[in-house]
């Protein structure tokens, strides 16, 4: 089997994206057709048209912290006419939720793949050195304690300790064996679990709020969550990307990947912490969203191959469109239920329905 | 091109390397054997850098290994691991470019990678596999893929551990003589071979590793005797040279808890030459003659190591010879008739009538190798009628038997 064209797979694969954010946009209690919601959709486009330095308030996470900041400003090139109502619906509300739902399904499925191929291991998944549960912790400690500090920073910092957690466990003499590297995020995983456990024990009337992060939602996503999100998971991506080779050389193992002139633990490093720096910015406004980055990676594996340098960037879109999708029948039903229990709900069957019809038991 | 320098490596408490020297000069082929566990992987893992060794150096060019970057070492040094087995469905072109990474910028392209990979897919005759998914491959194919990424690599150095360790004789040998060419170009070539004939047949030099330490090195013919087999191997073993090449040829034998008798071969032919070695192979300590100097049966004895008496062509055997075997018989437990030729004198008939065991092993008829007439024929039936006359697969059996009368197990 050839490996398939770089350019058509993922330019069908943006198609399909961009395809599903608009037709997605047209679902809600008011129905919009789908011409409004294009021409809506792109009178939100914004480009960079410079930058603007002073002093002012920063929005980090939600929170209002007064720093000498650099802001771009955004030129609109379209204008097209929409209803006042349609264009607030589709702008306002809609549409960060659904752009921030491709945001996220895109670093959840990048992160999958990486860590897929970084463990040779066909369970890893984005979660598996313990960010999301750190992430938890942080989120549920928010807002069972009402800290004062916004939920999304103590989630993306318990992401990020918990990884490093991870790491400094698993390394010794500065090599990281992934097989220890696995256990050890097993380990804090577990222990983190019971953090969560405990603070749920005592959140009290908080309860209902901590659960309902946990399973992953979308729900009042805000075009300030996506200006955060967004850079940090194109950057994250970006440095992934230029990694692609070195993955692909590195599942032939550690000690051949050496032999072809890959830095081994150097590369880990990086890869491990970038993969876990774009699932923290992604589990910090979305909770904790199972099945995008394991199952998405496998699917796309077996349609394009190992390949990183194609798999990667296709599987980050198809996580994307799969995330969108699942969002939008997440708040499509009578009563909105979170989306992490219908990218599960959705995505094990068909992951199943996979296993039974070709072999997924290998990365 | 490659020296190592006293090198040691430890696991733990485990001394795996224990001060190793070697060097490989470029355009040189030198291949490291030994057994099981000896350290040829470690030693291979030390010389492409994998392996920081505990104390001692290892050059490659100019440079120690272990100070240079991984990109570094791996353009000089191209590796073809032990274990080829992959779980991925890489196409065998994206294997072998995978060599080409030390060569390529995170940046920009490899300009040479198309034609480096052609060439490498070509000179391994892996091209009609190009397209094949690597991880559909016979263990044969795969093993010469990753010998073509290894050439794709465009190392001055070379390392091979079991390159041919999966692959059938024709393979093998057709790998073989592609590393010998590689080597001819004037790389270093150093590779962990199992095959000692293989190993001998192709290399320039060969590096005996045992426990740790490099026991021997030098010419193949040097290195390959019989025992070295016995000290590094713990294996019996005969090494011959091998007509049609003329390099070793190496033969183990299990090892035996029976034997231990002494064995005394009369006779001689292919039957004689077939019973020393069925009986040293057993275990018995062997002394045999007198043969003629052209006795096939003579060569296997020296072969061996055997004892035996000769005598020249076309002559009657002298007295000190008589005497040497008579003596060699009397000490013996058994003696062996191994298709003998009766001489006028029938010196062998005479020389028999002293074993205190006798054992009789025919191929041929009498009539064809009686010329002592009627009184030879008369001789040996009587030798015969006292001996154990089996067929020559059932000597080691037979000599293994408690000594009892005389009874005929198998006639022609």
């Amino acid at each position: 089997m050839e490996s398939p064209p770089r350019a058509p797979v993922l330019l069908g694969l943006g198609a399909a994206l961009v395809a599903t954010v608009l037709a997605s946009a047209t679902v809600g209690p008011v129905s919009i057709d789908l011409l409004t919601v294009s021409k809506a959709a792109l009178n939100a486009v914004g480009v960079p048209a410079g930058l603007s330095v002073g002093v002012g308030t920063t929005r980090i996470f939600g929170a209002s912290v007064p720093l000498p900041s650099v802001s771009l400003r955004y030129a609109y090139p379209f204008s097209f006419a929409v209803a006042d109502s349609s264009e607030t619906i589709v702008r306002q509300i809609r549409l960060p939720r659904i752009v921030l739902g491709a945001i996220v399904g895109f670093a959840l499925a990048a992160a999958g793949t990486v860590m897929q191929g970084f463990f040779r291991n066909p369970l890893a998944d984005p979660s598996i050195i313990g960010v999301s549960s750190g992430a938890a912790v942080g989120a549920v400690a928010a807002i069972v304690f009402a800290v004062g500090l916004p939920l999304q920073a103590m989630a993306f910092a318990g992401a990020i300790l918990a990884a490093f957690a991870v790491y400094l466990v698993a390394t010794r003499d500065g090599e990281t064996p992934v097989a220890t590297l696995l256990l050890a995020g097993v380990a804090i995983q577990t222990f983190l679990g019971a953090v969560i456990s405990y603070m749920l024990v005592h959140a009290g009337e908080s309860l209902e709020r901590a659960v309902y992060w946990l399973m992953g939602h979308l729900q009042n996503s805000t075009w300030s969550e996506v200006e955060v999100t967004l850079p940090a998971a194109f950057l994250a991506f970006a440095v992934l990307h230029a990694y692609a080779h070195d993955l692909n050389v590195l599942l032939m193992g550690e000690e051949d990947a050496h032999a072809l002139g890959i830095e081994v633990e150097r590369t880990k490093r990086i890869l491990l912490a970038v993969a876990s720096v774009i699932t923290a910015a992604a589990v910090a406004v979305a909770g904790v969203i199972g099945f995008v980055g394991l199952v998405v990676p496998h699917v796309l594996r077996l349609i394009v191959g190992p390949d990183h340098r194609i798999l990667l960037p296709a599987s980050a879109l198809a996580g994307a469109t799969f995330l969108v999708a699942a969002d939008t029948l997440a708040r499509s039903g009578p009563a909105e239920v979170p989306v992490g229990i219908v990218t599960a709900a959705v995505g094990a069957p068909f992951f199943l329905y996979l296993l039974r019809r070709k072999e997924v038991h290998t990365v | 091109m490659i020296r190592v320098d006293d090198v040691h490596v430890a696991f733990g408490d485990v001394e795996v390397l224990d001060g190793v020297d070697l060097t490989v000069e470029a355009g040189e082929f030198v291949g490291l054997v030994g057994p099981n566990g000896a350290g040829k992987t470690t030693l291979l893992r030390t010389v492409n850098g994998a392996l920081t060794p505990d104390s001692g150096d290892v050059f490659v060019g100019e440079d120690r290994i272990h100070d240079l970057s991984s990109r570094a070492a791996s353009r000089r040094v191209a590796t073809v691991p032990q274990d080829t087995s992959v779980r991925f469905a890489f196409d065998v072109a994206d294997v072998v470019a995978m060599g080409r990474t030390p060569h390529r910028s995170r940046f920009s392209s490899d300009p040479d990678r198309g034609a480096r990979v052609d060439a490498a897919l070509e000179r391994t005759e892996t091209t009609h596999l190009r397209d094949r998914r690597v991880d559909t491959l016979s263990g044969g194919e795969r093993q010469r893929v990753f010998v073509a990424r290894a050439l794709a690599q465009d190392a001055p150095t070379l390392v091979l551990d079991e390159p041919t360790a999966s692959l059938d004789v024709n393979h093998a040998t057709q790998t073989l003589a592609l590393v010998r060419e590689l080597a001819d170009e004037s790389r270093a070539v150093l590779a962990a071979i199992h095959d000692l004939e293989s190993a001998a047949r192709f290399c320039d030099r060969l590096a005996l590793v045992h426990d740790g330490r490099i026991v021997d090195q030098g010419e193949p013919a040097d290195v390959l005797t019989t025992e070295a087999l016995e000290t590094a191997f713990d294996a019996r073993g005969v090494v011959t040279t091998n007509p049609v090449t003329d390099s070793p040829a190496v033969t183990t034998l299990p090892s035996t808890t029976g034997g231990g008798r002494r064995v005394h071969v009369l006779g001689g032919g292919e039957t004689g030459a077939s019973v020393v070695g069925s009986c040293w192979a057993a275990g018995h300590q062997v002394s045999a003659g007198p043969f003629s100097h052209d006795d096939a049966a003579r060569s296997v004895a020296r072969t061996l190591d055997v004892p035996v008496e000769t005598t020249p062509p076309f002559a009657a055997i002298d007295r000190a010879t008589v005497e040497a075997v008579s003596e060699q018989i009397a000490a013996a437990d058994v003696t062996v008739l191994a298709d003998p030729v009766i001489d006028p004198a029938a010196t062998v008939c005479r020389l028999a009538d002293d074993a205190e065991r006798l054992v009789v092993v025919e191929s041929r008829p009498l009539a064809e190798r009686n010329y002592g007439g009627e009184r030879g024929r008369e001789r040996y039936e009587s030798l015969r009628r006292r001996a154990t006359v089996v067929d020559a697969d059932r000597i080691p059996a037979v000599l293994d038997e408690k000594p009892g009368p005389g009874r005929v197990l198998a006639d022609d």
